[in-house]
Formats: C-alpha cells, sequence, structure tokens
C-alpha cells in the first residue's frame, strides 16, 4: 500500500518536474538538477540504511571517487561521457567493494566508526594527494558531456532532461532491488539477523552486497555531480556531504525510497534558499538537524507511515 | 633515512599521540558508558582551543587559559547530555544525527564569534624553546604535552582502577542496568563521563592550539583521528585509548613525513589489519 503511494508520489513528481521545466528560468532548473542527482545518492544509501539496516557514514566516498574519476578523466585525458560513466561506476564499486570488507564485519556503532574513518581516508586522498586530485584546489573546468545528440547538454534544460532520465532509472533498478527476493532478504537481515542467519540465509554476503551495490549507485549519482557541478573538490568527498545524505533519509523516512528523494529535495532547496537570506546557514541546517530527531525521528513519509 | 630523522620523527609521533589521548579517551569513555557516538566531539577539542585563546588574550595566563577553556566545555558537554541526548539513549542514528546538528551549529558559531583566520596559542616563556641533546633538539612544548598526557593518563587509570567512582564507572561500562539495578546512579555516572569526555577534549584543544592552532576545520580534521584511535584501541577501554593514541600518532607522523600526499591513507592499512585482526580493538570485549 505504501508501496506503490510512494511511486505515484514519486511519478507525479517526476512528471510535474518534467512538464515544468520549459518555462522555468536556470536557476530553480539547476536546483532541480541537483535534487534529482542527490536524490539518487540518497536512495542509494536507503538500500543500507533503510532496508538493511545498516547506517553508513561514509557515504560521500563512493560518490566523490566517481566524482573524481569523471573529473580526471573528462579534463586532463578528455575521455568522453561512456569512459568517465564506466570508470567511475567501477572504481566506485571497487572501493565499496575493499571497504565493505572492512565495514560488514562490525555493527552497529561500529560499522559507524569504521565506515566514518574509510569515509575520511578517501577524503585525506582528495585534499592531499595533489598530484593526482590538485587537492583543496579541485579540479575545475569539468565539461558538460557530449553524446552526440541533436541537444546540447550544456544548456540547463536538456541536461536537465538528461539527468532526470539517469535518476528515473536508477531509481527504477533500485526500485526493483529492494522488491527482489534479495531485497526482501535484506529487509528480514535488518529486522532480524539470527533469525535469517538461522533460516539458511548467507548473512554476511547479502549484507556485502548490499553494500557494494548501495556504493556503486552512489557512484552513479557522482559521476552526474561531476558533470554538474563543473567541479570536483573534497567537499564532495568530506564528513559533512556523508552526513547530510544520511539526514536526508533520516528525514524522508529510511525504507521507503521516494523518501529518501523527497529528503534530498527539502534539504538541497532549505540549503539554497537559506544561503540566499543569511550566511548562517550551517546554524539553520544544525538546528534542522537535532529538529528532525527530536520531532520527526521516522522521518516525514515513516510519520504517515503504520509501524510494520 | 638518518638515525636523527628516526629519533625526531618517533619523538613528535610520540607527542602527537599524547595530544590524541586527550581526544580519544574522553570519546572512548562516553562511548563505553552510554553507547553514544558523538560526533561533536571534535568540537568540543576546536571550542576548547577557541576559547583557551580569547582567555588568553584577556588575561596573559596560560594556565587559566587551559582551565577556563576546558571548564566551559565541560558544560556545554553537560548540557548537550542533559537536554538531548539523554532522551536518545539506544538510538544510534539518532544520535549522530543530533551530535552532527551540534557540530555544525558549534562550527558556526565558532565562525561566527572566532572569525576564519588561523591563530596560534601564545606560550608562556617556560615552555618556549628547545632542549638540546647533543645535534637533536626538542621543542620544551611538545616534551610539556607528553608529560601532561602522561599524568593525565596515570590519574585516570587510578580512579578508574583504584577509586569507588571508578568501580561504579567500569561496572556502567560492563553492563549498565545491572549497575543500576544494584544501586548506582548511572544517568549521573552518564553525565559526569561526558562532562569529563568534553573537558579532556577541550583542554585537548587548549593545549593542541599551542602547535596544530586553532582554525575552523580542525574540529572535522581532528575527529577521524580519535575515532581511528578508538577503532584500533577498542570501544570504552583507556588501555586501549593509550596504545592506540600513540599508535596512531606514530603511524601519522611517519606517513605524513615519508609519504606527505597520502596522509590518513597511512593509517588506513593498519586499521584495515587491526580490524581483520581483532574486529573490536586491540582492548576491546566483544
Amino acid at each position: 500500500m505504501r508501496d506503490r503511494r510512494g511511486i505515484i508520489i514519486g511519478i507525479v513528481a517526476i512528471v510535474v518536474a518534467a512538464a515544468v521545466a520549459p518555462v522555468l528560468s536556470a536557476y530553480p532548473l539547476t536546483l532541480l538538477t541537483q535534487v534529482a542527482i542527490v536524490a539518487v545518492l540518497a536512495m542509494s544509501l536507503d538500500v543500507l540504511l533503510g532496508y538493511t539496516g545498516l547506517p553508513s557514514l561514509g557515504h560521500a566516498a563512493y560518490f566523490g571517487v566517481a566524482a573524481y574519476a569523471v573529473g580526471i578523466l573528462a579534463t586532463d585525458y578528455q575521455r568522453g561521457f561512456l569512459v568517465c560513466l564506466l570508470v567511475g561506476l567501477v572504481l566506485a564499486t571497487l572501493t565499496a567493494a575493499m571497504f565493505g570488507l572492512l565495514a560488514i564485519r562490525a555493527t552497529g556503532t561500529y560499522f559507524l566508526m569504521i565506515t566514518l574513518a574509510l569515509g575520511m581516508v578517501v577524503w585525506g586522498l582528495a585534499f592531499r594527494w595533489v598530484s593526482m586530485t590538485k587537492g583543496d584546489n579541485g579540479i575545475a573546468g569539468v565539461p558538460r558531456p557530449d553524446l552526440g545528440l541533436p541537444w546540447n547538454l550544456g544548456a540547463p534544460l536538456p541536461f536537465f532532461y538528461f539527468v532526470l532520465a539517469a535518476a528515473l532509472l536508477a531509481w527504477a533498478l533500485l526500485g526493483l532491488l529492494v522488491r527482489s527476493p534479495f531485497g526482501l532478504t535484506l529487509m528480514g537481515i535488518r529486522e532480524s539477523e539470527s533469525r535469517m542467519r538461522a533460516l539458511g540465509y548467507n548473512v554476511w554476503l547479502h549484507k556485502y552486497l548490499a553494500f557494494i551495490i548501495s556504493g556503486a549507485f552512489a557512484g552513479f549519482a557522482g559521476v552526474f555531480w561531476a558533470y554538474y557541478n563543473g567541479f570536483v573538490s573534497p567537499v564532495d568527498v568530506q564528513l559533512v556531504t556523508s552526513v547530510e545524505t544520511l539526514l536526508m533519509v533520516a528525514l524522508g523516512g529510511p525504507g521507503t525510497l521516494a523518501g529518501p528523494a523527497l529528503g534530498a529535495a527539502l534539504i538541497v532547496f532549505l540549503k539554497n534558499f537559506v544561503s540566499v537570506y543569511t550566511k548562517r546557514w550551517l546554524l539553520i541546517l544544525g538546528a534542522v538537524y537535532i529538529g528532525v530527531i527530536l520531532f520527526a525521528p521516522r522521518g516525514v513519509l515513516g510519520a504517515f507511515r503504520r509501524k510494520p | 633515512m638518518s638515525l636523527e630523522f628516526w629519533i625526531v620523527q618517533t619523538f613528535n609521533g610520540l607527542s602527537y599521540g599524547a595530544l590524541l589521548f586527550l581526544l580519544a579517551s574522553g570519546l572512548s569513555l562516553i562511548f563505553g558508558v552510554m553507547r553514544v557516538v558523538n560526533l561533536a566531539h571534535g568540537s568540543y577539542f576546536l571550542l576548547g582551543g577557541y576559547v583557551a585563546l580569547s582567555v588568553i588574550w584577556k588575561t596573559k595566563s596560560f594556565p587559566l587559559a587551559l582551565l577556563c577553556g576546558s571548564l566551559a566545555i565541560a558544560l556545554v558537554g553537560v548540557g548537550m547530555e542533559r537536554l538531548f541526548l539523554r532522551r536518545l539513549a539506544g538510538q544510534t542514528l539518532g544520535q549522530v544525527l543530533m551530535t552532527v546538528g551540534f557540530a555544525l551549529i558549534f562550527q558556526d558559531l565558532a565562525l561566527l564569534i572566532w572569525g576564519g583566520d588561523p591563530y596560534s596559542l601564545p606560550l608562556p616563556s617556560w615552555l618556549q624553546g628547545v632542549v638540546t641533546a647533543g645535534a637533536l633538539r626538542f621543542p620544551k612544548y611538545r616534551i610539556f604535552i607528553m608529560a601532561l598526557a602522561t599524568v593525565i593518563g596515570a590519574v585516570l587509570w587510578l580512579a578508574l582502577d583504584r577509586t569507588r567512582v571508578g568501580a561504579m564507572i567500569r561496572a556502567a561500562v560492563d553492563d549498565a542496568e545491572m549497575a543500576q539495578g544494584v544501586g548506582i546512579r548511572v544517568p549521573t555516572v552518564s553525565l559526569g563521563v561526558f562532562a569529563l569526555g568534553a573537558l579532556l577534549a577541550a583542554l585537548g584543544g587548549g593545549i593542541g592550539g599551542g602547535f596544530l592552532g586553532v582554525y575552523p576545520g580542525l574540529d572535522f580534521e581532528i575527529l577521524p583521528y580519535a575515532f581511528v584511535v578508538v577503532i584500533v584501541g577498542g570501544l570504552g577501554s583507556l588501555p586501549g585509548a593509550m596504545v592506540g593514541s600513540l599508535l596512531v600518532g606514530l603511524l601519522d607522523n611517519f606517513g605524513k613525513a615519508l609519504f606527505p600526499e597520502l596522509a590518513y591513507f597511512t593509517l588506513f592499512a593498519p586499521m584495515a589489519l587491526i580490524l581483520a585482526l581483532r574486529p573490536t580493538g586491540l582492548f576491546g570485549r566483544t
């Protein structure tokens, strides 16, 4: 029931966004593009947090690895979209596969701390490995992809549709994943690991695969982020980015896919609107964190949801 | 690589480890008693440094600056624990987001109050200069940090191991419910430990202000070190925090000296190794 509601809300939101996009000016269009990318990142984390019950604090790592791959390949080596996409995805997936081996052994708080430390390792590389990443200056001038299509993706509107299509694809794939027997097993692990183990499921392997898939989709978002921003810097892989993603999932309602996407939209709009009016947006964002936990601990969608 | 290089780098690593111990021991104790992952712990370090800075500008007194910084931040910790964190007992994700919220607020408030410029805590004359031993020169200040951390570590260890209050804390770490059952006021113990942890972190920030400096972003830069220390040493274990701090201090220092581009990354391999062999850390219990 709530599954269907989430899908309907999501489709309506996408159709409305696609329909009004042509009449929007560049700034709101840019924000919508940003929402679409960040929504994919939030949904990818939801596979871990909402469906498997693993709160990762290093999710920006996979996002950032892919973004850096695109940034470096598209500027220094002038590679096209497909190469960048592929390399970005592969590197993000490999990073997740490597980190997962360490993190999956741990549960609960330990998992949190280990993913945080692993995420900071990637941040440290981005910040200090200057010959590769240009350090704090970041990689500027990432050109928009040229797919040989009749539309110029350098313009805001075609690029928005391009990103929207990618986000839709990611949503559909993730939706199929969480409804598959594999996804149901993940939810079983979330509810009771010991019971799933007693039933004969390979809990470790399921968690590990969920970790890798989640990282791969975060990398997918990272590829588009690099193209969207035209700029990749350590900010994209820092702890605050990981935590912000966590907030989006918590705000929207973990375990719903549509919820984290909604959470992503709320946070992106909030950040941009607040920063127009005041420089003190971190204060306000901090207050939002605390407010969400105090007043909507199960998220916006979760607040309407009956307890399973 | 000369012998001199190894001696100097070992010395630097140990003194950085001593500073990390102040930060990480509090984090570890807080986790041990309350199972709270405090992401605002780096903020205590930063704010402790800033408050110490303001006090030393006004009074010119180094000890008073450290004292005021530590006590002020201990009060902040008490407020956070009493008013916010206590009601989230057992909710890991909620605690994380809550403490991050505070970390962001503290970061912005610090920027508002002290601005974006980096500062260095001015040292009293008796801590300036170096001690020479043959061709080697060791900054007095770093020796002071190691001595102070050793004293604090010893006091903490004695207090935890030999006193009634220490026994209550250890009981609360082992099994909070049972401790409550035999009449220990676990909420009071938690509050005390949280305040102590904040105090130690702020003291570390004040002391660190003398050689790391105090600047925006230090809070989130230092936090992962504390986490790695606690992961390596084992959550809730004081000996773990000691060994972990020294290990991380040394690794970080040699890593930065030998592979300057791979900072943090040099912490990764040993952390991975320890986690693979002992998932609960060197001194952690399952």
